[in-house]
């Protein structure tokens, strides 16, 4: 007679309880160096007169050079400060009140407004296509849900913002199988990149369900090319998947003529079984610097992910409040075109600043023309070309010059060296002090390999 | 090609499902094979048999793969509310009112669905809302939406009585002035934020969650994870507890929206532990242990217990015996409970007592706090749907950082976090308001009981919550879920009142409907009871 066997966990008390995969795994990401930067500068942030030595953030993407626009236009609107663009009960009870997956019409249409604007009307956008979430975050992962099963791939061309991984991956299931670029054409998406990437995945077994590109590119800070993206779509044709286009930046496009939405191709196809497999990303938190309102859109030309993103949007709602508040003030068109025009100038003279002052050091950017930050190669620093090279040098980086920048290899970036620097999101005397840090640094580098 | 060999088809599928038989019928199919292979048997053996086999192995994946628990795959009937098929209730057929069923179908993952033409496809869990047709909760919210009922503009439209919505409670009138900061500027709100909500937000929450359980319990708000709404709450937790192909138990009738916030882009499913109205549809954890252990031998692992209190549907209180009880079933399986007190604030009974689960495990040990994690939605009790904001409230930290995290794909917005701020941390206006809801939710529930009497309708107690939990089952032409669904039609079309019926609580005996009376005034009573009197005497005379 043998032993009971002790298989039965539920009979063990003592056991902790258990959590899913998705709450242990690590696809969060937010143990890379992406995040740890911002780690260090929360504990040691720099502040002009409290804390001049602190660390300067320059790994995050925020946009503050344009928000005295906002306040001023807001002040003009509400004299009294207040955000309710009609007071009292009646206005407040709709937005408390309202809560349908739709969002409110006016809020829609304000924001298909925006967009066209931003793309110099060269395409349209229909306010009915228009699904909101709470974020692009959210929109993107949205996307996946729909587009793609689990253990299926989408092809992102690196380098890539580094929050895809958690986007894209994290509860969905589904992987990233990457198109690598190189600096040899500029990071640009090739043919032969594309090939090669989906034939990979082939080769693995793994079913690629789309694209996600990326358009003005983050982490490079630059447009992608109309041939490129035309090039694109055929591909996407070809292999009859999806084309999702992150379109995040588009009104911080220095030049308004240099940026190509995927819009404006598809505008002029009529073929709805081309058009069906396009789905555009956007979000108010770049360009009007409003990250903290939450506010993304899915624009399908594909009626079926309409319907279905819609329902889904469900786990993710814009406050009714916000839209709201917001309708207005992306529907008043003098203020829309002068923010944008004046947005696109800013941005411009702070990357030349920027690019100009790390020339003169000998560092070399990435020619960008958009965007909020800046693609720096410091390749020639590096002790190894390894990736362990170069996070030994963003350590240096951000301990002996405390500032927090994005290391290349947290983009997935194919070659080392190239790092992310943000320049929207600190004031000019900021950036300038961090040009001077910049400069000591290798300063002090001339001077040791002079010895 | 089964019909036409059903020997070789019977010698598959018990090889196949590896049986016995053993090596006589491996032999009787393989020689065959060998026959073919060597050229006797001809092209009729060597097409059937690899047909055959093709077909029993499709149909071997599709069997087994139910029972696998870490299949990968969501499940396919995701369509959010229609359900999955519960064993003991007829598929509904419902031509009046264009439902579909979504027939329970691996394949359909398994070889994924395809538009016409050249179409690109999308994925298996977009394929089955796509496919699936609408459940009576969204076909009803749509009438309402295409003709709502207005006392002076539209006495004719649809009167909502589906939704838990709470409208009748005006704060700005309540106390503007005091309430709602006007001084709300932009630069303290444009930043990005902890997605998870801001400090200052949560110990309000925390505040008011103390509150409804009149201070008998002390919420800290460290353990506090905000996010845009109950149903981001429910399917951050799903995430968190389970994997993929795991269940939940949850005892029924229960909220329509489980259907999506736990099953639809988790995989996570949910297992129905169906109540009973001769128990007053109080949980029985006999018939709760037995799903568990029914479960298990099918090889289905169970997470967790899903409980409301108050109760979607029925509006009933748990008892501190229940808690109890329930702690103990999950502390024995070592499973989680997730208890959903969205309603916590709306107790209207002045003899009821709320208990939350926060105060059961006040004094058990870590490793049984650690098991229980509560959610809690603004929007109920406060009437602010539009708002999106919602709770989780966890003892377990690695759940809470996991949530965290989570929440940069449902965070709340900041402009609604800073007003939410300075409209629920003053005391008294909390204080006010929360008795003004209770009081009037308290004399609408009467009215409303005491008129649905009047035509013969009892309800279960509701104590708390917005919905009456109604019998109809004497008003329906059979006792079924299609004379069930028939009626519900009836109410929409004829009565122009939009209730939830039973099935889409998953309730196991047809005949109940779920009525929100959150939406009503003492006034709209009488109307209500028009509607339903006018419909009930249409049954009658049918029937």
């Amino acid at each position: 007679m043998g032993l009971p066997l002790m298989i039965n966990n539920d009979d063990n008390n003592n056991n902790k309880v258990e959590l899913s995969r998705v709450a242990v795994s690590d696809t969060h990401g937010e143990d890379s160096p992406y995040f740890a930067g911002w780690k260090a500068y929360d504990e040691n942030p720099y502040d002009e007169s409290h804390n001049p030595s602190g660390v300067i953030q320059m790994g995050l993407a925020e946009n503050q050079v344009s928000f005295d626009l906002l306040e001023s236009y807001l002040e003009k609107k509400n004299p009294e400060g207040s955000l309710w663009e009609s007071k009292g009960s009646c206005g407040f009870r709709e937005n408390a009140l309202f809560q349908d997956y739709h969002g409110l019409k006016t809020f829609r249409q304000a924001m298909a407004s925006f967009m066209e604007k931003i793309r110099g009307g060269k395409a349209r956008f229909d306010p009915d296509r228009i699904v909101l979430t709470a974020g692009a975050t959210a929109a993107n992962e949205l996307l996946t849900f729909i587009l793609a099963n689990p253990n299926d791939a989408l092809l992102v061309p690196t380098p890539y913002y580094p929050g895809f991984d958690r986007d894209l991956r994290w509860r969905t299931g589904v992987r990233i199988v990457p198109i690598h670029c190189d600096s040899s054409n500029h990071f640009q998406i090739t043919p032969e990149a594309l090939e090669t990437a989906y034939e990979t995945a082939r080769d693995a077994n793994i079913r690629v369900r789309g694209v996600l590109i990326t358009n003005p590119s983050n982490p490079l800070g630059a447009t992608v090319q109309k041939k490129a993206l035309e090039d694109l779509l055929d591909f996407c044709v070809r292999k009859n998947i999806h084309l999702v286009s992150d379109e995040i930046y588009s009104g911080s496009v220095f030049h308004a003529s240099e940026f190509t939405s995927v819009a404006e191709i598809v505008e002029n196809i009529d073929d709805v079984s081309v058009k069906e497999r396009v789905h555009i990303v956007y979000s108010l938190s770049k360009d009007l610097g409003l990250p903290g309102f939450r506010v993304g859109t899915i624009y399908s030309y594909n009626d079926n992910v309409v319907r279905t993103a819609r329902r889904m949007s469900s786990f993710t709602l814009v406050s009714s409040q916000t839209q709201h508040m917001l309708a207005s003030m992306l529907s008043d068109e003098e203020f829309t075109e002068k923010y944008i025009r004046i947005n696109r100038e800013r941005l411009r003279r702070r990357y030349e600043t920027i690019v100009e002052g790390l020339k003169k050091e000998g560092v070399e950017c990435l020619k960008g023309n958009a965007g909020l930050f800046c693609w720096m190669n410091l390749g020639f620093l590096l002790n190894t070309n390894t990736k362990e090279g170069e996070l030994e040098l963003w350590d240096v980086i951000l301990k002996e010059l405390k500032l927090n920048i994005s290391p290349g290899s947290s983009c997935h970036c194919s070659e080392f060296g190239w790092f992310r620097v943000c320049f929207a999101n600190m004031s000019e005397k900021t950036l300038k002090i961090a040009l001077k840090r910049i400069h000591e640094f290798m300063d002090r580098r001339r001077k040791v390999l002079n010895c | 090609m089964t019909r036409t060999e059903p020997n070789r088809s019977s010698k598959s599928d018990s090889e196949n499902s590896g049986g016995g038989g053993g090596g006589t019928t491996a032999m009787r199919v393989i020689v065959p094979l060998q026959g073919v292979v060597q050229g006797r048997g001809g092209l009729f053996l060597g097409s059937v048999i690899p047909c055959a086999f093709f077909y029993f192995l499709q149909f071997y994946l599709k069997r087994n793969r139910k029972n696998e628990p870490d299949s990968g795959e969501p499940s396919p009937d995701s369509d959010p509310s229609s359900g999955s098929p519960d064993p003991t209730r007829s598929q509904s057929v419902g031509n009046l009112t264009e439902l579909a069923s979504l027939p329970r179908s691996l394949s359909r993952i398994l070889l994924s669905p395809r538009l016409s033409g050249g179409a690109v496809s999308v994925s298996g869990r977009a394929g089955c809302v796509i496919k699936g047709g609408d459940s009576p909760y969204h076909v009803g919210q749509k009438r309402v939406e295409e003709d709502p009922y207005d006392e002076s503009g539209n006495p004719d439209g649809v009167i909502e009585l589906g939704s838990a919505h709470n409208t009748k409670m005006d704060w700005v009138s309540e106390d503007p002035g005091e309430a709602i900061s006007d001084g709300l500027c932009m630069s303290g709100i444009a930043s990005y934020e902890p997605c998870h909500g801001l400090i200052e937000l949560k110990t309000a929450v925390a505040g008011f969650m103390s509150e409804a359980t009149k201070n008998s319990v002390s919420f800290d708000p460290t353990q506090l994870v905000l996010t845009s709404g109950a149903a981001s709450a429910i399917e951050i937790l799903s995430f968190c507890l389970a994997d993929s192909g795991n269940a939940f138990l949850v005892p029924t009738p229960c909220s329509p929206g489980y259907d999506r916030d736990v099953k639809w882009r988790t995989g996570v499913d949910l297992i129905h532990v169906p109540c009973r109205s001769a128990d007053n549809f109080n949980i029985s954890m006999l018939v709760l242990d037995r799903a568990f252990y029914q479960a298990k031998k099918r090889g289905v692992r169970i997470r967790g217990v899903i409980i409301s209190n108050p109760w979607n549907p029925t509006g009933t209180l748990l008892s501190r015996e229940n808690l109890y009880a329930l702690l103990d079933f999950a502390r024995e399986r070592n499973i989680h409970i997730i208890s959903n007190e969205v309603f916590a604030g709306s107790v209207h009974d002045e003899g009821g007592e709320f208990v939350s689960m926060a105060e059961v495990v006040d004094t058990e040990e870590n490793v049984d706090r650690e098991r229980v994690h509560i959610i809690y939605d603004l929007s109920k009790d406060l009437s602010f749907p539009g708002l999106r904001t919602a709770a989780i409230y966890s003892f377990n930290e690695s759940v809470l950082s996991a949530s965290r995290k989570l929440t940069t794909l449902s965070p709340v917005s900041s402009p609604t976090q800073h007003l939410l701020i300075s409209a629920i941390s003053s005391p008294k206006f909390v204080q006010r308001f929360v008795k003004t809801n209770r009081e009037r939710l308290m004399r609408v529930y009467a009215e409303l009981v005491k008129a649905l009497k009047e035509l013969g309708i009892e309800c279960t107690r509701s104590s708390g919550g917005f919905f009456c939990w109604v019998d109809m089952r004497g008003f329906m032409s059979s006792y079924s879920e299609k004379g069930e669904i028939e009626l519900w039609n009836k109410l929409l079309n004829i009565g122009k009142i939009n209730v939830i019926p039973g099935s889409c609580c998953h309730c196991i005996e047809p005949g109940w409907f779920r009525l929100c009376f959150s939406n009503l005034s003492e006034r709209d009573v009488p109307v209500v009871m028009n509607r339903i009197r006018k419909v009930c005497e249409t049954c009658k005379s049918q029937n």
